[in-house]
């Protein structure tokens, strides 16, 4: 049995730079157990009845807030939806009146995504309630990375020692971030992959290999993982074209080929077909970027369920 | 309690047993053993974990513990057998209850446990009990397994 004083993670989810590894595996643990309530006949359990968890998304999103919200639904938690286009944000209301209003409704969790790096931990200094950070910026993107950590660990059994090839912009990336930080917690050897002006300075922190070129990364990699060419992040003329970055980065059968045998592609989508990937391998048998949606609920579950526990009275058994 | 169970149900065409965790997987396990002794028919047996159906969930341990629920049979037109190893308040089993129902919609639901030690706060009785036992509310009762079955011990004042 657990030791009852001994707590899950932090208080809110806004990162995982800083997740402790027994932590995240025990949320992946938790996670299994969602991902089967998935696939019953009644897929909800009452676990969160009368708490209220507010998706706030100042970004637009389809995938992340659904299943935010499904997550939520399944656990039987009210659940608010709320995005920036739709909100008083549009008529100028600032990030911290929005905060303080919500926080007069007595939410129990917040699930902020936002453009500016750093705005969940604002909003999470400044209320009562769990915060998740479900994409900041270029800075992190925790959910995302945790469900890809279910996903390879589904798919490869563990993730100790495993070499993890991570492709594409990795600089405008909270994806790559987090995902470096997670994986490498977890003991996979992580490896950037992009053209030189898409990676982050030479004296980064990540704990990683970087490369400027695909085709080195790929060599006897476990995981591939490509990410998307965010059109919306690129300002400049960091990219000549997406017809030269398809043809020196896209994921292409020939480069594929200098991976395992055996390993896995991986995209947090939304995929631009023909750039970053071509559409045979997204669709091909080495993909895993569906069962990374499916995983993306169980986990987010594991989560909500994790920060919605008030700590400190423990029941009898 | 096998024969019981068995007599009760009318045959063991329809029985299945479903264990509730942790407690009462090992009992459910013996239990099919039994009936397979008796009647020749290896009785489907799954497990329910009732962490997630707590009316305590929200103060639950801070670090939860929850294993799978596994239930690899069609729940439908079964009468499924609930077992547990102690009975005390009776919340267990109403979680356990609600767990199963999620599943499908049984024939019939009974429940089996090997101590009734009082105590029931909700309105839930057993069908087949091996053992009845009045204690106080600071007593442990602990059910322990050997090669001749299961046994339950009673620690007064609740430490071992």
């Amino acid at each position: 049995m657990t030791d009852p004083a001994e707590s899950w993670g932090t208080r809110h989810l806004l990162g995982t730079e800083g997740l402790k590894a027994d932590d995240a595996v025990h949320l992946l643990d938790l996670a299994e157990v969602f991902f089967e309530v998935s696939k019953r006949r009644v897929r909800k359990v009452p676990t969160l009845r009368g708490k209220t968890v507010i998706n706030l998304f100042f970004e637009p999103s389809t995938r992340t807030r659904t299943s935010f919200e499904i997550a939520g639904k399944r656990l039987s938690a009210d659940v608010v939806n709320l995005s920036g286009s739709s909100s008083s944000v549009s008529k100028g209301e600032s990030l911290l009146d929005t905060v303080k209003n919500l926080e007069a409704m007595r939410p129990d969790i917040l699930v902020v995504r936002h453009s500016a790096s750093g705005a969940p931990h604002y909003v999470a200094a400044r209320t009562h309630a769990r915060v998740v950070n479900a994409g900041d910026g270029t800075h992190e993107h925790p959910t995302q990375a945790l469900l890809d950590a279910f996903t390879i660990r589904r798919a490869k059994g563990a993730i100790e020692g495993l070499t993890v090839a991570i492709c594409g912009d990795i600089a405008h990336s909270r994806v790559a971030r987090s995902n470096a930080m997670l994986l490498s917690t977890l003991g996979a050897n992580v490896r950037f992959a992009g053209p030189r002006t898409l990676l982050p300075p030479a004296d980064n922190a990540y704990p990683v290999a970087t490369f400027d070129r695909i085709e080195p990364a790929l060599e006897g990699a476990d995981v591939v993982m490509v990410l998307r060419i965010q059109l919306e992040r690129l300002s400049g003329a960091l990219l000549p074209s997406l017809r030269e970055y398809a043809r020196l980065f896209g994921l292409s059968a020939a480069r594929l080929a200098r991976a395992k045998p055996d390993a896995i592609v991986m995209h947090p989508g939304p995929i631009n077909r023909g750039v970053e990937i071509d559409g045979s391998i997204a669709d091909g048998p080495r993909s895993v970027i569906l069962d990374q949606v499916e995983a993306g609920v169980a986990v987010r579950m594991a989560v909500l369920y994790l920060l919605s526990a008030e700590p400190g009275q423990a029941p009898l058994s | 309690m096998a024969g019981e169970i068995v007599e009760r149900a009318g045959g063991a065409e329809k029985l299945a047993l479903v264990g509730i965790r942790r407690g009462g997987v090992p009992i459910a396990a013996r239990l099919a053993e039994h009936i397979q002794e008796l009647e020749s028919v290896r009785v489907p047996v799954g497990a329910v974990d009732i962490a997630l159906y707590r009316d305590d969930a929200s103060t639950a341990l801070p670090k939860p513990q929850i294993g799978r629920s596994e239930i690899p049979f069609e729940v439908e037109g079964h009468c499924i057998v609930l077992v547990d190893d102690v009975l005390y308040t009776g919340r267990t089993v109403r979680a356990a209850l609600d767990a199963l129902l999620d599943y499908g919609r049984p024939q019939k639901i009974e429940l089996a446990v090997l101590v009734d030690r009082g105590g029931r706060e909700l309105p839930i009785q057993p069908d087949f009990v091996v053992k009845v036992t009045d204690v106080g509310p600071t007593d442990r009762i602990d059910v322990v397994a050997d090669a001749s079955g299961f046994h339950a011990v009673v620690y007064p004042g609740g430490s071992p």
